[in-house]
């Protein structure tokens, strides 16, 4: 039986979703009801724009205003529509390929312009939807049909990338932590400005599988282990921090926001 | 007149665009058909640059000039590179600071300091876009005094309008001068007589 | 009478007067020469009257907000010029297949490449067409003055509306930067077309949902209680994607007849002397100015020349060109490329009469002397 959380917000006609078995995709879109909800957001006011890729089939599944876009390109569908109508909570979900590689452009100019969007990356480290070839964020050495030999890209730090942009709200958590992600989501969507939430999930289907990293409890239990939080970070030293996944409220700030920006034009005529 | 075809020509940040939209706005205050075009390099200082304009009683189709009825020319670049578009028995108005003048013995050239003037006299090299226009419009009358100063007014920015006014003035006593200087050679070399010399002052 | 204004304007800024006069609201763009003036007159006029304006940071990314703009109810457009018209082309796609309103003045200049962009040229036609991928409606208008840049954009934004599909200006460097009169008309006698909307039905909303004998649906705006999808996916009427290969070919048919069963309401062409003409010359946009010339000039010498001018040039009006070419002896297409809308109209014409085409893709406007002389030659 779904929760009432999935009843009320979820088309749950149009489920089931496409993701495999083992997949974090839900338990992030999940979290982006939750966060919703316990905000108490008027539900007609919420609009939900997503790419292309494994998360963007999320927005048809939530019982919004959705909408389905091209490939890399939700961060500029959405930034018309919050310019068209700043009264909307706009909402991006968006992958790592499709965030930061196609659409890598608008990712460091929506953080640029500090525009009210709350962006929620579900980083799997992989392209799963056309099968398993090496992203922006596949850290190095690891494989994708495409990296057979391992991957020579270095990986891009997403959170690092959209705060030295100038997004104004930056948090990372994992698919094993939901509650982190409901907490960074609701923060990220009551902050006025350009917000940006990393959900590092699981795709034991093609990252895990060509990179042996076990099943999807295996995987689960990788994030579990390597997550520390911000807090206890900043009192370790450097050489404890390789290769483990920093999670928490990152960063913070407050800039002008963009259509109030704009607004201030056309109000003084 | 039926229809004339200007050319107005020199390098990129001389106004010259500017002077050419002016003439267009006079021509339609004196409600003649108008089309303004212009051509120009990927430079927005330096380089060449053209502005064109028809004026017409009838309607204008093609939209860029063919038959060249007066070139303007304020430098030598300018010069080199459109004298041969200017029609037999058509006017250049030809910067003096231009060296060396085509040679052509069908047209009639008129040799007046533009550049000088706005500089040396008015100190505001910006306005010779305007001493020019005074000019032109000094030599082929084609609009009327009255809608020339008014298209003028309309266009400068706030503060600069009596100097704008002043340099049209300029223009046009420069080729009144050089007209009348023209036409006393002309007169001394008895190719015409005194009844034409009084006319064509 | 009424007091009319009249002005000297330049066609990109007649361009964005009809926008406005239409009702556009929201403007994304991206600097490209020779289109950006549309781009700088709307960053000045739309702040004052309570519109948007964003200039995004490339063209792929001003088409994707246009689209969302767009999506919230608001009448939206973008400017661009050849290659910026080819970047958008994934994104125009999008706004044909979920039928979002919007309109693209693509101000063509020397191609391909960066080319040559201060000049003029008109090698945007069948990428206009065909440029995105699949098959999909297109619609595409390209004026000849500066006056008519304000009406063809007036009916591009009316078009855009009532079809619910992007559509093209296909304007060209001639017309877009040159100078001209122009007599703004009254408000009151302009016909400005807005989008169907749904009546009230909120819980039974099918944004894809065609009433009977009709083929475009009534579109809701995000934020007003509708809570719907949109994908570039196949989908069906409620807007979900589908696999389910009678949906996809139902639906890319109904897009495509939405335009084509309505070609005579789209379709706007001019004849000039071609009552007792011999020899027709299709021409269109900036072209079809040194045509009426040469038109003048051959009448003078007594030649039986006429001009057909496609103002809509898709749909082309097809019916037009095939009566066209049963009366004349020839047609010769005239046009700033190697013969891109000669294709369309031989395949039209060919085997009713002799269709010959003349280009020119040297950056500078075909002269009237020089149609003379084609003319003379066939």
């Amino acid at each position: 039986m779904p929760s009432q959380l999935i009843n009320n917000y979820f088309r749950t006609n149009s489920l089931p979703h496409i993701w495999c078995p083992g997949c974090g995709n839900g338990i992030v879109t999940r979290s982006i009801v939750e966060a919703i909800d316990n905000l108490n957001l008027d539900r007609d006011k919420v609009c939900i724009v997503s790419g292309i890729g494994c998360s963007s089939r999320a927005s048809g599944y939530l019982d919004f205003n959705t909408l389905h876009t091209t490939h890399g390109r939700a961060l500029t569908f959405a930034t018309g529509i919050k310019m068209a109508k700043p009264g909307l909570e706009v909402i991006v979900i968006t992958g790592d390929g499709d965030c930061s590689a196609i659409g890598g452009n608008h990712l460091i100019h929506a953080s640029r312009r500090n525009i009210n969007i709350t962006t929620i990356v579900y980083n799997n480290n992989i392209y799963g939807m056309t099968g398993g070839q090496y992203s922006p964020t596949t850290p190095k050495g690891d494989k994708g049909t495409t990296a057979p030999y391992g991957s020579i890209d270095t990986d891009f730090d997403l959170c690092n990338l959209t705060a030295g942009a100038g997004a104004t709200y930056v948090g990372r958590a994992t698919v094993f932590n939901p509650k982190l992600i409901v907490k960074l989501i609701e923060n990220g969507i009551k902050n006025k400005g350009f917000s940006f939430i990393e959900a590092v999930t699981t795709c034991p289907t093609y990252y895990g599988r060509k990179n042996k990293k076990g099943s999807a409890v295996d995987m689960m239990r990788y994030l579990k282990d390597n997550s520390i939080n911000i807090e206890t970070a900043k009192k370790l030293e450097d050489n404890k921090l390789k290769d483990k996944i920093i999670v928490g409220e990152l960063y913070k700030n407050i800039r002008p926001e963009y259509t109030d920006e704009y607004n201030k034009i056309v109000d003084s005529f | 007149m039926v229809q004339k075809e200007l050319r107005l020509s020199g390098s990129g940040g001389q106004g010259l665009i500017l002077a050419g939209i002016i003439l267009a706005e006079a021509a339609l205050l004196d409600e003649k058909n108008v089309v303004q075009s212009q051509s120009y390099g990927p430079e927005a200082r330096g380089g060449a640059s053209k502005a064109e304009v028809i004026i017409s009683e009838k309607e204008i189709n093609y939209p860029k000039v063919r038959n060249c009825d007066v070139l303007l020319a304020l430098t030598q670049v300018a010069c080199d590179k459109y004298i041969d578009s200017l029609k037999e028995g058509g006017s250049l108005i030809l910067d003096s600071s231009v060296k060396n003048k085509p040679d052509r013995k069908d047209i009639d050239i008129y040799n007046v300091p533009i550049l000088e003037t706005a500089e040396k006299k008015l100190h505001k090299p910006m306005v010779a876009n305007m001493i020019a226009l005074g000019s032109l419009n000094g030599l082929i009358r084609i609009v009327s005094d009255n809608s020339l100063e008014k298209a003028v007014l309309n266009r400068v920015p706030k503060g600069t309008e009596t100097i704008n006014k002043t340099a049209l003035k300029e223009g046009l006593n420069l080729i009144r001068k050089y007209k009348g200087e023209y036409y006393e050679r002309q007169y001394r070399s008895n190719e015409i007589n005194a009844t034409e010399l009084c006319q064509a002052k | 009478m009424k007091n009319k204004t009249v002005k000297l304007m330049q066609g990109n800024e007649a361009c964005v007067e009809g926008a406005l006069a239409a009702g556009m609201r929201f403007y994304a763009g991206y600097p490209i020469t020779p289109s950006t003036e549309i781009a700088e007159i709307s960053a000045a006029k739309l702040p004052r009257i309570g519109g948007k304006f964003i200039q995004m940071e490339d063209e792929i990314a001003s088409m994707g907000a246009v689209i969302g703009a767009s999506l919230t109810g608001l009448k939206s457009m973008t400017a661009t010029s050849g290659p910026g018209f080819s970047l958008k082309q994934e994104n125009i796609g999008y706004a044909a297949m979920a039928e979002i309103p919007c309109v693209i003045a693509d101000v063509q200049r020397g191609g391909p490449s960066t080319g040559l962009p201060t000049s003029p040229a008109q090698g945007d036609v069948m990428q206009a067409k065909w440029g995105t991928h699949g098959d999909h409606p297109m619609i595409a208008l390209s004026p000849s003055s500066v006056k008519e840049t304000y009406e063809v954009t007036i009916k591009a934004f009316n078009l855009a509306e009532k079809y619910r599909t992007p559509v093209i200006i296909l304007m060209d460097e001639v017309i877009a930067h040159m100078r001209e009169k122009i007599e703004i008309p009254d408000k009151d006698e302009l016909e400005i077309i807005n989008r169907t909307k749904p009546e009230n039905n909120f819980e039974n909303y099918n944004p894809y949902e065609v009433k009977e004998g009709e083929l475009v649906p009534p579109m809701a705006s995000f934020g007003e209680g509708y809570k719907f999808h949109i994908t570039g996916l196949v989908h069906d009427k409620t807007g979900f994607p589908t696999n389910k290969s009678d949906v996809a070919e139902d639906l890319i048919n109904r897009l495509v007849k939405k335009v084509e069963k309505n070609t005579e309401d789209i379709v706007e062409y001019e004849e000039y002397f071609l009552e007792d003409a011999d020899i027709a010359i299709l021409a269109y946009g900036g072209t079809a100015r040194a045509v009426k010339s040469a038109i003048d000039m051959a009448r003078e010498e007594n030649m039986k020349v006429g001009m057909f001018r496609p103002i809509t040039i898709w749909p082309s009006p097809e019916e037009q060109i095939r009566k066209l070419a049963e009366k004349v002896r020839k047609i010769i297409v005239i046009e700033m490329n190697l013969g891109q809308y000669y294709l369309e109209v031989d395949r039209i014409a060919n085997k009713l009469t002799e269709v010959h085409k003349y280009g020119r893709v040297n950056g500078e406007l075909i002269t009237p002397d020089e149609i003379i002389s084609y003319i003379k030659e066939v």
